[in-house]
């Protein structure tokens, strides 16, 4: 039998310099240096900001995994790197190092999609992905509902958030309510002692009219508004705002429209199986509401544990892995990083 | 030795493999193979292929090679960067060391008299330094080329001299210079020659990032060093 192809991954498309390595299935290192606390008073990633902290971090943070995992870089099979989407400037530095890397070692490089990386992400903790599945992908840059066919080259984009991702409003919604930067594990912590019927705010893209072009789209601006107005009236009148109540009612509605549309998706697609990924993927009401009704819809859900929804180089290196065993070929030296990377380019193989 | 020299500070994305003998105070350089594209927004397609290139060219491998040197700008960010993040990463994945070099003294290194050394910094700025028979006097500067302050120079030059002449108030050389990759090379030669301990290369940014703090953007609490 062949042994299990050992690849390290490199991701900096956001604001983690992270670098994983696996063997098969098996999570060996996943180190992430985070610039996200230089963000913070800036309310948001700021790009040059992150891609100064990439160029710091990273022999470091490869170097870490090594150790961590007991290898050399001569030990590999593979190196991946997420080519897009993401911040240009950020891509650059993990393509430019992964490049590097890999003509110095000679070990085969592979750019991959961020997006599939976040699914594939899951084969290290509940093993290989039934295919076909459908993978709800929420964080602070995108909401995409996709339909994996096969993870190592056929992966299809069925919906996506027109406007604001789910884990932008839940920075901007934090910040209304004064919760800290990122704002998702404040938010939900804070609605854990809240009400979630306390108000309705709007779903977005919900109304029977939207069926037909957004069946499986999403839009966040607009419940951010509605908060803020919300807020604002609240305010206006003299009134406390009771910050655990607001939290709870708009974490309800992000991860009611995003369970509805994904269970929807699954039934109409004939799919069995849902994954979540990314950052928002953490949040507990997501879980547990995808959970309830999943089983109420007879699917199966899978996810990570948080910390593997969240970006990091160990859910490259799982996608890498997993195309090393597929036997696709590796890109091509000359391929550039690509921050509107289109969803259905999993890899960017020879043929680039 | 053999030195994989690389700089992408200016619009040039360049590689060059140099030969180098002692000793350090009057060292011998050789350039076997050299690779340079002028294409601003190509640094990360093209480095790596040119890197390979000149290996192939020099009828080497990686294992041939026994150390980087790498222009640290300062230089347009992006791509400046690429070209660190490249130097950096194959020492580490050749084992070799890395050193850092400005990179306008790629330029200005190679002037004679007294010698206004400018990069193109966008935003209608340049990089400049200032220097007497080739060596720089001072730290690098950014600014606008209208607002230079008086410099005593007899000439200018580089890509924002040249992009910038009417507007400098000194006399521009016409053709774009760029950083000079042996000229690097000869710079960093006492730390190649004398085995000097490997270099975190940090650029020169000269700049901020442009952000402003966030309107009753709050930040997180605090946490302990060791990091969550
Ligand atoms: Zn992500």
């Amino acid at each position: 039998m062949k042994t299990e192809p050992v690849v390290m991954g490199i991701e900096t498309s956001c604001d983690e310099t992270g670098v994983g390595i696996v063997r098969g299935h098996e999570l060996l290192a996943d180190a992430v240096a985070s610039s996200v606390d230089e963000h913070a008073r800036f309310g948001g990633v700021v790009p040059e900001v992150a891609s100064r902290a990439h160029l710091e971090a990273m022999v470091p943070t490869v170097q870490r995994a090594l150790d961590d995992a007991g290898l050399a870089l001569g030990d590999l099979d593979g190196i991946a790197v997420t080519a897009g989407p993401g911040l240009a400037g950020a891509l650059m530095v993990g393509v430019g190092a992964a490049k590097a890397y890999s003509i110095a070692t000679g070990v085969p490089l592979y750019g991959v999609n961020h997006l599939s990386a976040h699914i594939a992400v899951d084969t290290l903790e509940n093993g290989p992905i039934p295919e076909p599945a459908i993978g709800l992908l929420v964080s602070g840059g995108h909401s995409t509902i996709m339909m994996v066919e096969d993870l190592a080259g056929k992966v299809t984009q069925l919906g996506a958030s027109i406007d604001d991702a789910a884990g932008e409003a839940f920075d901007k919604v934090a910040r209304l309510l004064g919760l800290p930067f990122p704002g998702g594990p404040y938010i939900d912590r804070a609605a854990k002692d809240g009400d979630r019927a306390f108000v309705e705010f709007p779903r977005g893209l919900s109304a029977p009219k939207d069926q037909e072009r957004h069946r499986y789209d999403f839009s966040f601006s607009g419940l951010k508004t509605a908060v803020a107005r919300w807020i604002e009236a609240r305010r206006a009148d003299g009134e406390d705002v009771p910050v655990n109540d607001v939290a709870a009612a708009f974490q309800e509605a992000v991860c009611d429209v995003l369970t509805r549309k994904a269970i929807l998706a699954a039934k109409e697609h004939g799919v069995e199986t849902i994954l979540l990924g990314g950052g928002v993927a953490a949040n507990s009401r997501l879980r547990g509401l995808a959970a309830e009704r999943a089983e109420a819809a007879g699917l199966t859900l899978r996810y990570p544990r948080p910390k593997l929804c969240t970006d990091n180089g160990a859910m490259v290196a799982a996608l890498g892995s997993h195309l090393v065993a597929a036997g696709v070929a590796p890109s091509r030296i000359d391929f550039p990083a690509n921050s509107s990377m289109d969803v259905e380019v999993v890899s960017l193989a020879n043929t680039l | 030795m053999r030195v994989l020299a690389l700089d992408t500070s200016t619009s040039a994305v360049q590689a060059a493999l140099v030969d180098l003998d002692g000793p350090a105070f009057e060292p011998e350089l050789f350039l076997t193979a050299f690779r340079r594209e002028v294409d601003g927004r190509g640094h990360v397609e093209k480095l790596g292929p040119f890197i390979e290139a000149c290996l192939a060219d020099a009828g080497r491998t990686v294992k041939d090679v026994d150390a980087v040197v790498a222009g640290v700008g300062p230089g347009p960010f992006t791509g400046l960067r690429v070209g660190m993040v490249t130097a950096a990463a194959f020492a580490d994945g050749a084992g070799i060391p890395v050193y850092g070099v400005c990179s306008l003294d790629g330029i200005g290194g190679n002037t004679r008299g007294r010698a206004l050394a400018a990069t193109d910094a966008r935003r209608k700025e340049i990089y400049w330094a200032v220097y007497e028979d080739g060596v720089r006097e001072g730290e690098p500067q950014v600014g606008k080329p209208a607002d230079l302050p008086e410099t005593r120079a007899d000439y200018a030059v580089g890509e924002g001299a040249a992009k910038y002449a009417a507007e400098l108030p000194v006399p521009a050389e016409a053709g774009a210079v760029y950083p000079d990759l042996v000229k690097l090379v000869e710079l960093a030669a006492p730390r190649l020659l004398s085995g000097a301990p490997s270099e975190q290369l940090t650029p020169l940014y000269l700049r901020r990032p442009d952000a402003q703090p966030a309107k009753g953007a709050v930040a997180p609490p605090a946490r302990p060093a060791s990091g969550a």
